[in-house]
């Protein structure tokens, strides 16, 4: 049990101390690098050993009592312990990549950079391994703060100006929404903590559930649920690892596990299926799912094409949520794993594209395949499993998603999906038919990829992905249910 | 027409406080509005001394005889702080009028409120114009 | 034997250092000797604390061996004491960063009656929270208001638009402090006492009322004068931007709060919940004014590019939410508004404080001044971004228990319209916050702006309240339970009783079926 307690501190110091490491050797460059690819790695190997030490008892540690019933905590269950792996393993490839990209694309203000990057992660694990909804609250916030430095990095107009969205919204939402939810619940059902089952049944008014998960919904402006999308491809002026941090890592991700983790351990799944609370949410996210696709289709700048791409697939954890099934949670838990490591495949290329030719519209990449083959085929990997093809671990979780929508009842949306699946199929896939088969002003020339450090986290990356589609059984968990 | 007359010494101090609260309000000399001010604080002066004043009430000295009545010498011991607090409040504003004739050569609200415009100005164009 | 006269002593030290301070000859001994004074205050009024939080039992003063209600009385209860120490350690901290703002920013001959003025306001200020008379909560009241307006004239040396500003703070200052003498007369007139604790309990005898409701309308008006309620405000961001640096951030973190301890004493200790038209007239006007106050003062805030003006207006919206616990008309809302008193502060202390360090290097204090100011001043400048998160309310800063506890009282008393429109109204915080962080860290400095320098010993101070704020952010336990005990002075909550939620209604009905 020791060892659980010192796991957790150790997840949510890791990340400060390399935060902390990098202000003290901020002129040391590589030593100051260097320092965070490893803790990062040490982190990784954390989240790992947390993940797979089976804990009958969840293990809390309480940080410090707030105020009277408000305290922060930290419970690991298996869903954040999962998110924890996600985020942890990640966040070593993620600084990697980091380190290439500054300094290939010549960026300014490194130390900053990787100041807070180093605490978005540490917000992201504490709201893993959150106990209660204040503590997620707290760390929600934490993170937006922390990562608006890295999206207004660039300090030109533009990047003011997305600064000032990204914040907007995500600051408006949680302050109106997400903190009424949260005060709410504390008011309905006396306690805040996470519990399987969820707390509030037999605690409020059914009439008054759809409001309540209205509150999360869209109080989780992270989670980027039409119409509080804006954000996300406003972002996009950050530089590259920032768009891969946003998008696969830290705050999408944390967006969707908390609206997974409000819906599982706050509401209870058995708790929305039986009064039908979730039905308007499951419309809604599909309405994202397909809106942003099609939005999707129409971008020809690559970030902005995978932002909106982004927000479709987050629209899936949502449903996921919202149907209230256990098969489709669990979906929605692999989802976040999967999509994460294909996301990330494709941030991590795009970002690669522009620090070896500077390029961001696809119509320039026509035959880049052939100067970058590495670059490409993993983008066509990355791509391959979020389209949801085998053997990519995304087929997996569009499988479950799919199951859990036949186990409520909803058969439309199945259909939806797959005609989801069909639009990433045309979006992504013309990048790579693209790059390979067609030949461009860029078709000609030696090979020109980018720096190693680049290159490797992207195809450590791919390579995850295919991974993940044959040890998907360590990542299946299983929500109670009926 | 007797309930006004037992109540003469309110409605003279409600008369003299809307003098006073209008002279501050109304007037755009800063004189005036201290006058004005003054006027206001002795109405209510008024009204703390003539609840205390019972008729036919002598001062309040122990003479011994339990049937004399007297008037209540707390207001009037109140009111004399007040007093005091106002001179000061006086003293205060009519030092401040000196200084802003000093410093904008009027005491006028409506000359003055160009001036301070002016100087915002001055201000504004300070910071968008780097010196 | 010097425990038992800590009620008086509290008042009586700053009160004599005075004219000390008035009359030393060197410039630095008015300093010293005001330090002493503050720090001796800070010193008692924590003791004070101690003490009730220990015993639980109010210290009644008898003034002169005089007992109450002939006499008058100092009272120490739960909520003096909560707000004493407020009082004295903001005037113990703005002491200490006074040396280099005054200065900075003063003539150097004026310096001790500077100091004198300074220390006079503070006694005013601990005296209008000590005492249980009402006619002497009025001479403490101009004690500290006279002495206010001189301290803020003071501030003509370096911009003559003080000068007015102090007149006009004058003129509404007193005419407020007049309408709350009216007020008295008139429950004099009813009740023949001017003990507080007796008026509440010879209040209750009194059968023609009407009286009584015209005094509570001219004490409340002129309270909420001098507390800045919307729309009696418009005094305050003038006096407040023109003032030395020094002075406003005393009279910002202090001078409010002592009005709204006043009004929650005669609204609460002596009217009562149950006063006919309490919660409807009242309670109506304050949530009104509070929720008009608080989106006045954010939307005017937004638009100001002078610093000193922004942050004033911005107390106007602060001082917009504590009208709006008080305005809940239960002890969870005074509650509430007593925390948000404390953390505000500690707040505004910070940020005026930091804003001195660059006030004292530059002529005027506006967002140009601090274009990336961010690399040049970083202490100064994260003290400012730390204390404007607090006004946000963000987790982990005194803000967002602030919001908390407000949010949760209006919830509690089921008024969720008001309290999603407070919601919305914090959240704007965040627009004028973000222009001070966009200009300090993202934009480039002007090659021709002049260099601003800080020392520690510039910055600490504005720091320690920092410090505070996040510290009182993070472990609030004492501070919220001490507020809940300050707000149980005034009684048991009888609205919140006969009021019910829609979840408690939900919940009853839910057991009614099983």
């Amino acid at each position: 049990m020791e060892n659980i307690e010192t796991l957790i501190y150790l997840l949510l110091g890791l990340p400060l101390l390399a935060a902390a490491n990098t202000l003290l050797l901020a002129r040391f460059e590589n030593l100051r690098d260097g320092q965070a690819v490893l803790l990062g790695l040490v982190t990784a190997g954390c989240a790992y050993a947390l993940y797979t030490s089976s804990t009958p008892v969840p293990e809390t540690v309480t940080l410090v009592q707030i105020a009277p019933q408000l305290t922060l905590t930290f419970t690991p269950e298996p869903l954040g312990m999962l998110f924890a792996l996600v985020a942890g393993s990640l966040w070593p490839l993620a600084t990697l990549y980091t380190i290439g990209y500054m300094r290939g694309a010549g960026e300014k203000n490194h130390t900053r950079f990787m100041f807070f990057y180093a605490i978005a992660i540490h917000a992201a694990m504490a709201i893993a391994l959150s106990g209660n909804l204040l503590t997620l609250f707290v760390f929600y916030e934490v993170l937006t703060f922390s990562t608006y430095p890295l999206v207004t990095h660039k300090g030109t107009p533009e990047a003011k100006q997305a600064g000032r969205i990204y914040l907007g919204i995500l600051v408006t939402s949680s302050v109106v929404f997400l903190l009424f939810g949260v005060i709410s619940v504390w008011m309905l059902a006396g306690t805040l903590d996470f519990a399987s089952g969820g707390i509030l049944a037999d605690r409020m008014n059914p009439a008054y559930v759809p409001l309540l998960l209205g509150l999360f919904a869209f109080g989780i402006g992270k989670a980027a649920l039409m119409p509080l999308h804006r954000w996300l491809p406003a972002a996009m002026v950050a530089p590259t690892p920032v768009s891969a941090l946003l998008h696969a890592v830290a705050v999408v991700k944390a967006g969707v596990f908390s609206m997974l983790k409000i819906s599982i351990y706050i509401f209870g799944i058995d708790f929305l299926a039986a009064t039908n609370a979730s039905d308007w949410l499951v419309w809604v996210a599909a309405f994202s799912i397909l809106a942003a696709s099609i939005v999707a289709l129409s971008k020809t700048n690559l970030k902005a094409r995978l932002a909106y791409s982004t927000i479709s697939q987050l629209g899936y954890i949502v449903l996921g949520a919202a149907l209230a099934s256990p098969l489709a949670a669990s979906g929605a838990a692999l989802h976040i794993a999967t999509h994460a490591a294909g996301k990330i495949t494709l941030f991590f290329c795009a970002g690669a594209i522009y620090v070896a030719h500077h390029l961001s519209d696809i119509r320039d990449m026509d035959g880049l395949g052939r100067r970058m083959p590495i670059t490409f085929s993993a983008f066509a990997l990355g791509a391959l499993s979020i389209i949801g093809v085998p053997p990519l671990a995304g087929a997996w979780s569009k499988l479950m998603l799919m199951g859990g929508a036949m186990q409520s009842e909803f058969l439309i949306i199945i259909f939806l999906l797959a005609v989801s699946s069909l639009l990433n199929l045309v979006y992504l896939g013309e990048i790579v038919l693209r790059a390979f088969f067609k030949s461009g002003a860029h078709s000609e020339g030696a090979m020109a990829e980018a720096p190693w450090a680049c290159i490797v986290p992207l195809v450590v990356t791919a390579l995850m992905s295919l991974g993940l589609f044959f040890a998907v059984d360590n990542f299946v968990l299983e929500f109670g249910g009926k | 027409m007797s309930e006004i007359a037992a109540h003469w010494n309110y409605y003279l101090v409600i008369i003299l406080m809307m003098l006073g609260f209008y002279a501050v309000i109304a007037r755009g000399n800063m004189v005036k509005k201290m006058v004005g001010l003054n006027i206001f604080q002795t109405s209510v002066f008024m009204l703390y001394i003539s609840v205390g004043k019972i008729n036919g009430g002598t001062a309040p000295i122990l003479t011994g005889d339990p049937a004399s009545v007297y008037s209540n010498p707390l207001p009037h011991v109140l009111i004399l702080t007040a007093i005091v607090v106002g001179v000061a409040t006086t003293a205060v504003g009519y030092a401040l009028i000196i200084r802003i004739y000093e410093s904008y050569g009027t005491i006028e609200d409506d000359e003055l409120a160009v001036l301070i415009d002016s100087d915002e100005d001055a201000c504004e164009r300070a910071n968008t114009e780097p010196a | 034997m010097m425990m038992q006269h800590l009620p008086i002593l509290q008042v009586i030290l700053p009160l004599l250092a005075a004219p000390f301070a008035a009359l030393a000859s060197r410039r630095h001994w008015a300093w010293h000797l005001t330090l002493v004074a503050t720090a001796g205050a800070f010193a008692i009024s924590l003791l004070l604390l101690a003490t009730i939080l220990r015993t639980g039992t109010p210290i009644i003063y008898d003034l002169g061996g005089w007992p109450a209600p002939i006499g008058i009385v100092y009272v120490i209860d739960s909520a003096s004491a909560f707000v004493l120490p407020v009082v004295s350690g903001i005037g113990f901290i703005a002491t200490l960063a006074a040396r280099h703002l005054v200065i900075a920013e003063i003539d150097a001959r004026d310096h001790p009656l500077f100091f004198a003025a300074w220390l006079l306001t503070l006694a005013g200020m601990l005296g209008q929270v000590t005492t249980g008379d009402a006619f002497n909560i009025f001479v403490f009241l101009e004690i500290s208001s006279l002495s206010g307006y001189a301290l803020v004239a003071m501030g003509a040396g370096r911009d003559r638009r003080a000068l007015p500003a102090a007149f006009n703070y004058l003129i509404l200052g007193t005419v407020g402090a007049t309408f709350y003498v009216i007020g008295l007369g008139l429950l004099y007139m009813l009740t023949g006492t001017l003990n507080l604790a007796d008026l509440s309990v010879r209040l209750a005898d009194v059968e023609n009322l009407r009286p009584a409701y015209v005094a509570l309308a001219f004490i409340a008006l002129g309270l909420f004068l001098k507390m800045a309620l919307f729309p009696l405000h418009l005094w305050l961001a003038p006096a407040y931007s023109h003032a030395p640096s020094a002075v406003t951030a005393l009279m910002a973190a202090t001078a409010t709060k002592v009005s709204v301890y006043v009004l929650i004493r005669i609204l609460f200790g002596v009217f009562g919940f149950e006063f006919p038209y309490m919660t409807q007239a009242v309670g109506g006007l304050l949530l009104t004014l509070g929720l008009l106050g608080a989106f006045v003062g954010t939307f005017a805030a937004i638009v100001e590019t002078d610093l000193k003006r922004l942050f004033a207006q911005s107390s106007i919206a602060q001082l917009g939410y504590m009208a709006i616990g008080l305005g809940i008309m239960t002890s969870a809302g005074i509650a509430a508004s007593f925390i948000h008193l404390f953390n505000h502060a500690l707040m505004k202390g910070a940020l005026f404080l930091a804003l001195g360090v660059i006030a004292a290097q530059t002529t005027h204090l506006s967002l140009h001044t601090i274009k990336g100011a961010g690399r040049q001043i970083p202490m100064t400048m994260t003290a400012i971004l730390l204390g404007g998160l607090a006004l946000i309310g963000v987790p982990l800063t005194a803000g967002f228990i602030s919001k908390l506890y407000l949010i949760r009282a209006l919830i509690d008393s089921g008024l969720w319209a008001i309290a999603a429109v407070t919601f919305v109204s914090s959240a704007l915080a965040l627009v004028y916050v973000w222009k001070i962080v966009e200009h300090a860290w993202f934009t480039e400095r002007p090659e021709n702006a002049p260099v601003l320098t800080e020392t520690p010993g510039q910055w600490a101070q504005a720091w320690i309240l920092v410090l505070a704020t996040i510290g009182f952010g993070i472990y609030a336990g004492p501070l919220v339970e001490a507020a809940f005990g300050a707000a149980q002075v005034f009684g048991p909550d009888i609205i919140q009783a006969t009021q019910t939620i829609e979840g408690l209604q939900i919940i009853e009905g839910l057991e009614g079926q099983e």
